[in-house]
């Protein structure tokens, strides 16, 4: 494989799945740190 | 948790599989990440959270949530219900090729030739706008894929399509890894990988890659269709909009990924063995599963047959996933509008797509299937999410509405950014894309079918549609259904509580 497409592949990778696993994260925590809060309902 | 597997596994479909990598590789190869990238946060996120609001806010069947929204507006969603009526009418067509074709991965049935094997033997095809008979090696698998998909239906939201999902999304992606983990360890899967992210930058400044970048993000998102509408309309009133839009954004955007490096990693090994260009092998929809996929099978070293089926079964479970979601959108519109219980709605709608569909298991049946297939998106899929947003945005102008309530109940903040997107950005592609759609097929008829063929198969169709979807609109409302727009912050209008034949009542009203 070229370089440019081992660059490309490795950024095009970090930004999807890194933008996956960051939505899943933040998701996640604060829907929890509502609910301990008692804002809302766990789930 | 249910409700994003139900959003994830509607948007992971087949196009994810056999549309994506041939999109990326022809437009630009890795610097495609940058328009599809664009058009996710610009289009795909935005349209997403605007059909998580609507669901979400009015708790109703895409109909029913629009006519909530505003009474001129409810026809927009009989179209949409419609179209989704005539997408699952064939798509559940392509599922059962690909059943049949798993169970033919264990033995390679298919030979030496696959094309031949797939369009003689398999489908038996004849002229375009002839019956040609059934063909019992697709009507068989056919009968049990709407069986279980009448089975999730009738089982509810909660037994049914969520727990169907947690299923069919987990057993999808671990089936697709190892696929994918196969591919990249074969010989010539470097060039392959090298063709599909080497990126040529020139194409960044041609409108067409951005055009196709847009058209990619908005029908493997399942998004302008009611589908989204449909199942944000379950979720609990806690549920975070915008956090969910983005996570269902990326998996699938992560999915198509996944299955570009599988695809192309595989088209690599197979253009290595026969000694040519990428270009000569890379093929995209019904070419690429049902005879480029059986050409790289046969020529595996080892167990192919196993990946064969492991392929093809993926084709299965992604197209299942999506089927049961296309499908709620008529029924749940059907029980919303007619007072039916959820049994009765999913076998009167499911049922009766299910009969449409066996028009497509004969040997006419895929030249119909293709035109159909090409008009509704074109002129369906296309022209309602461009409807939809035009109506919500411009002419009722409910956008700062549906803006206030998804940040009411998300973390993430909606700014300018959304609106300018869904006001500006998104009509303007798709207005964009549907004339450009209309140029294409007026220019020239469609695969070279006859006119006559195209008028009632093609134009027909996404016609009636329309018609069919105003029409509806113009019955009454049962006396039950609440149609003010009440506020959900109050909790909004509900339907029912749960009846004992299998109506999970639950769903919208008591969250």
């Amino acid at each position: 494989m070229s370089t440019a497409a081992i660059v490309t592949m490795v950024v095009g990778m970090a930004a999807i799945w890194g933008g996956l696993a960051v939505s899943v994260v933040l998701t996640l925590t604060r829907s929890r740190r509502r609910a301990r809060r008692g804002e809302l309902p766990p789930g | 948790m249910g409700f994003l597997l139900a959003a994830v596994g509607s948007a992971i479909g087949l196009g994810n599989i056999w549309r994506f990598p041939y999109i990326a590789w022809e437009n630009g190869g890795g610097a495609f990440f940058v328009p599809y990238l664009f058009a996710l946060f610009t289009a795909g996120i935005p349209l997403l959270v605007l059909e998580y609001s609507l669901g979400h806010r009015f708790r109703g069947s895409a109909p029913l949530s629009l006519r909530r929204l505003h009474r001129r507006a409810e026809w927009v969603g009989w179209w949409q219900v419609v179209v989704c009526f005539v997408i699952a009418s064939y798509y559940a067509v392509v599922i059962a090729w690909a059943a049949g074709y798993a169970w033919f991965s264990l033995g390679t049935r298919w030979g030496e030739d696959p094309e031949a094997f797939f369009f003689d033997d398999y489908l038996g095809v004849t002229a375009a706008g002839t019956f040609g008979g059934f063909r019992l090696g697709v009507l068989l698998p056919l009968v049990v894929v709407w069986g279980v998909t009448l089975t999730v239906l009738i089982s509810g939201v909660r037994k049914g399509i969520e727990r169907a999902n947690r299923i069919l999304i987990p057993l999808l992606v671990g089936m697709f890894l190892v696929i994918v983990l196969r591919a990249v360890t074969l010989e010539g899967a470097a060039l392959g990988l090298d063709s599909l992210f080497r990126p040529d930058w020139s194409s960044i400044g041609d409108a067409s890659v951005w055009v196709a970048a847009y058209g990619q993000i908005f029908f493997s998102l399942s998004i302008g269709f009611a589908i989204m509408i449909t199942y944000a309309s379950y979720l609990p009133r806690s549920g975070d909009l915008t956090g969910n839009a983005f996570i269902a954004g990326f998996s699938n955007a992560s999915f198509e990924l996944l299955a570009g490096i599988g695809v192309f990693a595989a088209i690599g090994f197979l253009a290595t063995s026969a000694q040519v260009g990428i270009d000569e092998v890379a093929r995209d929809g019904i070419g690429l599963a049902f005879v480029v996929f059986p050409e790289i099978i046969s020529q595996l070293p080892g167990p192919s047959g196993v990946y064969g089926f492991l392929f093809f079964g993926s084709l299965v479970l992604a197209g299942t996933s999506s089927l049961i979601s296309v499908s709620q959108t008529y029924v749940a519109a059907i029980e919303d509008k007619f007072s039916l219980s959820r049994r009765s709605a999913a076998v009167i709608a499911g049922g009766g797509t299910a009969l449409v569909s066996l028009t497509y298991a004969t040997g006419g049946g895929i030249n119909t299937l293709d035109v159909v297939d090409r008009f509704i998106n074109s002129f369906g899929v296309a022209a309602v999410a461009l409807v939809e947003v035009v109506v919500v945005a411009w002419l009722v102008r409910e956008l700062p509405a549906l803006r206030s309530h998804a940040n009411a109940v998300s973390d993430l903040r909606l700014g300018w950014w959304w609106m300018a997107a869904l006001a500006v950005i998104t009509p303007a592609v798709l207005g964009w894309m549907t004339l450009d759609n209309l140029r294409t097929e007026l220019s020239a008829p469609y695969g070279g079918y006859a006119w006559t063929f195209l008028l009632v198969f093609g134009w027909g169709v996404a016609l009636l549609a329309l018609v069919v979807g105003i029409a509806l609109s113009f019955r009454r409302w049962p006396a039950t259904v609440p149609l003010g727009s009440v506020p959900v912050a109050s909790g909004g209008p509900g339907r029912g509580a749960a009846t004992a034949d299998g109506d999970d009542g639950e769903e919208r009203s008591a969250q």
